[in-house]
């Protein structure tokens, strides 16, 4: 039923305006739609689902559509052999415009672009080479098979093919795990980071992606206007391209076909009839557009694409849980007796001490807590073993390396995973997503592997992976439920799940039974006997007594960033100095 | 190149400086005390250049009408936003700023502009026509976006832009203008020749930043601004409304521009649309300044506007590609000694 309807849809999309039946003049409008779609869609993954945005998208058209021009009318290349250099030369544009930005806020990636957007604009309109304001033109056409496409009824299919193509690699990157790695970036790059996604030079390739599928939109521009002139490139072109992408809903892939529909459909209406409203005194539109943008960043940040695909069933592959094992990650060999090792750690901020000269470690096969009131630097002490703060002074080894000034992914190489004290979930990923972060280190499926899916093996064997954590930490019924509609306690599983996903040696677990029900904690403790048993080593930092007296082999007892005490339960329990600390003198 | 065409090129480029550095103090200061990049902050300097022009050739600037429209929209948000009756006297206040006051200003400038006024009522005239404009975009379209991130809010801000300068088109025309100089005269520095309008742009310049300076280390009002800067949540537990503090640095934004503009009018010619890029160049020297520092953004204007006067003269036609060009190089720069400066 759907398969012919689709076929049936893509064949009256195809043939209708080839066939001559449409006026040209909606061909030539399908087509401006077609394109504007491709450098949106670029933008969606960049600024909803990367978190970053770009206005220069325009001028990286503009350099794609300037460098076809230049081969093609002035050295004699034909079309489809300018198209490689064209995507090349873009992509190296991106590259260079991204490695000056990724490294810094947020906001600097947009200013950029705007500065490069501006820059590159003047340099069209005033370099003798490429025609000044007046541009190139006589740029032949597109042949396909001998027949070369003038009309843009005859372009039409190969707009639609190149759109095609785009969105499906674009689909194939979001569904991998470098896009997961990409999608886990928008909300923060701790978590990220903790699981051994490395943020810069993720955003570089997202960046980069979408700087490549402007090229393609710019190779397409140049052959199908078969001119080209400096103004279609300015910056509030690159303007409109976001326009798009936020409308439609940025995040969403048919979410930029949806943009490009209504901006350029509302653009052509607009020319039509404001002239009437006003008279002829230039561009208006764009205080409609402008309205519009800021109204839909105000009632509908999520665009309209959301609005629409409430309407559309959405279909969910199973998880294959039967894919066979992952591999083992390889990891230097373990020295010494010990997992973990802290010796003597120090943490100043300024004048505070937070953690004054701690020294405990952590055995294979054991439970190790972290005991001590509000503020006593258990939490610090977690960002200090993780690599997320760095220490004043003393060491950290882990299975008896040292990990002097490593950074948070290189220390989850070793077999380091943890959970945060507030939880750190991608809030509109699926629980299965979330927990297929934790197996990043183990894959190795890099960007363009992604794109052309041939991840798809390797794929299911870190889904598999994730669904069976699940499975084992209980949340088996919820593996497809958005992380934003789990209870608190829930949450704190899920992150225990993506831990165990990274087949750590070490578990660091802050706080994992608060917000717990009196069942769920039985359950997550007979979980953590159980991976103590596979000889984990595990730490945690908990304020539940009841919790951690049955299940800890040895405690530590920090005060004010100081060790106070150390030994087993009841020996703690007993220390006069940890009751002090924990309710007061006595005396 | 002689030394006299050095000087020349150096007495440009500070003026041209010195209205940058005006907008790159805008910038900074909106950016701490909101987070709000603001990309019109150029459209208001032509706005009131044009307005200021208008009112020397007799004619009532459409300003004073967009004025209205602007007002008109704030009344009708503030309405839709209320859920039950509002005290009287807050109805009161607000509908007496957002349409009385335009209202007032559109039919009084009506009568006053054919009229020959001297030079400092069209002067005033401007700055309450343009002033208000910063904070009544603010309510417009920053104001229901409270807890938005930094890019929504320069998403946001772009819009904005688009329909100022689509405004500007159609309240001013597409003509260029340029007003008659406030101070005609010359002086005579040694071998260089000074207009007497470049004089008094640089002396009103070092006057409003020594004010600017003055305001956030002198006063309470200023402070509270800085506080605001600071920690949003921290000003307000201690009785600072961040939506006041938002307005306040709006109205000192709108300021600033007006007065940049009145300033350059009789310098170069106006149009609906040059503002962009004279803000876009402050912009420039508030990136390079990281947004967080007001003397750095100053430096950094003023060295912008001798590169750019000297790049006029070796390659005129690549001037701007040189000064927007150059911030890739200064990102660089601060991407390598900064490099974890993370926004969380």
């Amino acid at each position: 039923m759907r398969t012919p309807l689709l076929t049936f849809l893509a064949a009256v999309v195809l043939v209708l305006p080839a066939s001559g039946v449409l006026p040209a003049f909606w061909a030539t409008l399908l087509n401006m739609i077609g394109i504007s779609a491709i450098v949106a869609l670029g933008l969606v993954v960049l600024t909803g689902v990367g978190g970053m945005t770009s206005f220069g998208q325009a001028a990286f058209v503009g350099v794609a559509a300037y460098c076809s021009a230049l081969l093609t009318t002035r050295y004699g290349f034909s079309p489809w052999l300018a198209l490689p250099v064209v995507l090349v030369v873009t992509s190296i544009a991106a590259t260079l415009i991204g490695l000056v930005t990724v490294r810094l806020s947020g906001h600097y990636l947009p200013l950029g672009t705007i500065c490069w957007g501006m820059a590159v604009y003047y340099l069209f309109g005033n370099l003798d080479l490429l025609g000044g304001f007046n541009g190139i033109s006589g740029i032949p056409p597109v042949s396909l098979f001998g027949h070369p496409l003038l009309d843009s009824r005859q372009f039409w299919p190969l707009v639609l093919v190149m759109l095609g193509v785009s969105l499906y690699l674009t689909r194939n990157l979001l569904d991998s795990r470098a896009g997961r790695a990409i999608r886990a970036l928008r909300s923060g790059t701790t978590a990220a980071e903790a699981f051994g996604i490395a943020p810069a030079r993720a955003k570089l390739a997202v960046f980069i992606y979408a700087g490549f599928l402007a090229g393609l939109a710019g190779w397409l521009f140049a052959h199908l206007q078969r001119s080209v002139t400096p103004t279609a490139f300015s910056l509030n072109a690159g303007i409109e391209f976001l326009l798009m992408a936020v409308i439609g809903g940025s995040g969403r892939l048919w979410g930029a076909v949806l943009g490009a529909a209504i901006v350029v459909l509302l653009k052509n209406a607009l020319q039509d009839y404001l002239p009437l409203l006003f008279g002829s005194i230039g561009s208006l539109e764009v205080i409609f557009f402008g309205v519009v943008l800021v109204l839909t960043l105000q009632k509908a940040r999520e665009g309209l694409w959301p609005v629409l695909a409430e309407h559309i069933p959405q279909r969910r592959s199973p998880v294959d849980e039967i894919a066979t094992a992952l591999a083992m990650p390889v990891r230097p060999k373990g020295e010494g007796p010990f997992l973990l090792e802290a010796i003597g750690i120090n943490k100043r901020f300024g004048g505070l001490v937070a953690v004054n000269d701690v020294s405990f470690s952590l055995a294979k096969g054991e439970i190790l807590t972290l005991l001590g009131p509000n503020g006593a630097g258990k939490s610090t002490t977690f960002n200090l073993l993780t690599g997320v703060l760095s220490l004043s002074s003393g060491e950290v080894r882990i299975a008896g390396h040292s990990v002097a000034g490593a950074s948070p992914s290189q220390i989850a190489g070793l077999g380091v995973a943890r959970t945060f004290q507030h939880v750190k979930l991608v809030p509109e990923m699926s629980v299965l997503e979330n927990v297929a972060l934790g197996t990043h280190l183990r894959g190795d499926s890099g960007f363009l592997r992604c794109l052309l899916r041939l991840d798809r093996p390797q794929e299911a064997q870190l889904l598999a992976e994730a669904a069976r954590a699940i499975r084992r930490v209980g949340l088996a019924d919820r593996i497809h439920s958005p992380a934003d509609s789990l209870s608190l306690g829930e949450t704190r599983i899920v992150e225990i799940a993506r831990a165990i996903c990274l087949a750590p040696r070490v578990l660091l677990l802050d706080e994992p039974a608060a917000g717990l029900r009196k069942a769920e904690k039985n359950r997550l403790a007979e979980l953590l006997r159980e991976l103590r048993a596979e000889g984990l080593g595990i730490l945690l930092v908990e304020h539940d007594m009841d919790f951690v007296m049955s299940l800890t082999d040895r405690i530590v007892v920090l005060d004010f960033g100081t060790r106070i005490a150390a030994g087993l339960p009841d020996e703690i329990r007993k220390n006069p100095r940890v009751q002090e600390a924990y309710l007061g003198s006595v005396a | 190149m002689d030394s006299t065409i050095a000087l020349f090129l150096v007495q440009d480029g500070l003026i041209n400086g010195a209205i940058y550095a005006l907008l790159a103090v805008c910038f900074v200061l909106l950016f701490a005390v909101t987070r709000i990049i603001f990309i019109p902050q150029g459209d208001f300097v032509a706005f009131a250049g044009l307005t200021l022009a208008a009112l020397e050739m007799g004619v009532a600037p459409g300003s004073a009408l967009l004025l209205v429209c602007l007002g008109v929209a704030c009344a009708l948000f503030d309405l839709a936003g209320l859920r039950n009756w509002p005290p009287a006297g807050w109805l009161l206040r607000r509908l007496g700023a957002y349409l009385a006051l335009p209202l007032v200003l559109w039919l009084g400038v009506r009568d006053l502009a054919p009229m020959d006024l001297p030079v400092w009522a069209d002067i005033c005239l401007t700055l309450v026509i343009v002033v208000p404009m910063g904070p009544f975009t603010y309510r417009l379209a920053f104001e229901p976006m409270r807890n938005a991130s930094i890019l929504a809010l320069l998403i946001t801000s772009v819009g904005v832009h688009l329909v100022m300068m689509g405004l500007g088109l159609l309240f001013f025309g597409a003509e260029g203008y340029r007003s008659t100089p406030i101070w005609g005269g010359t002086i005579l520095l040694g071998p260089m020749m000074i207009q007497g309008q470049s004089a008094l742009l640089m002396v009103c310049t070092l006057v409003i930043l020594g004010l600017l300076w003055c305001f956030f280390t002198r006063t309470l009002a200023g402070k509270a601004l800085q506080a605001a800067a600071v920690s949003a949540r921290g000003a307000e537990l201690v009785g600072i409304s961040v939506e006041t503090a938002g307005r306040r640095a709006f109205v000192l934004a709108g300021l600033i521009a007006a007065i940049a503009g009145i300033l350059i009018a009789p310098i170069t010619t106006l149009y609906y649309d040059s503002g962009f890029l004279i803000g876009l160049k402050g912009f420039v020297a508030a990136i390079v300044a990281g947004f967080a520092s007001f003397p750095g953004a100053v430096f950094s204007a003023i060295v912008l506007g001798i590169i750019e006067a000297f790049a006029a003269f070796w390659a005129s036609a690549f001037k701007e590609v040189i000064v927007f060009g150059l911030v890739l190089p200064i990102l660089l720069w601060r991407s390598l000694t900064n490099p974890h400066d993370e926004e969380h």
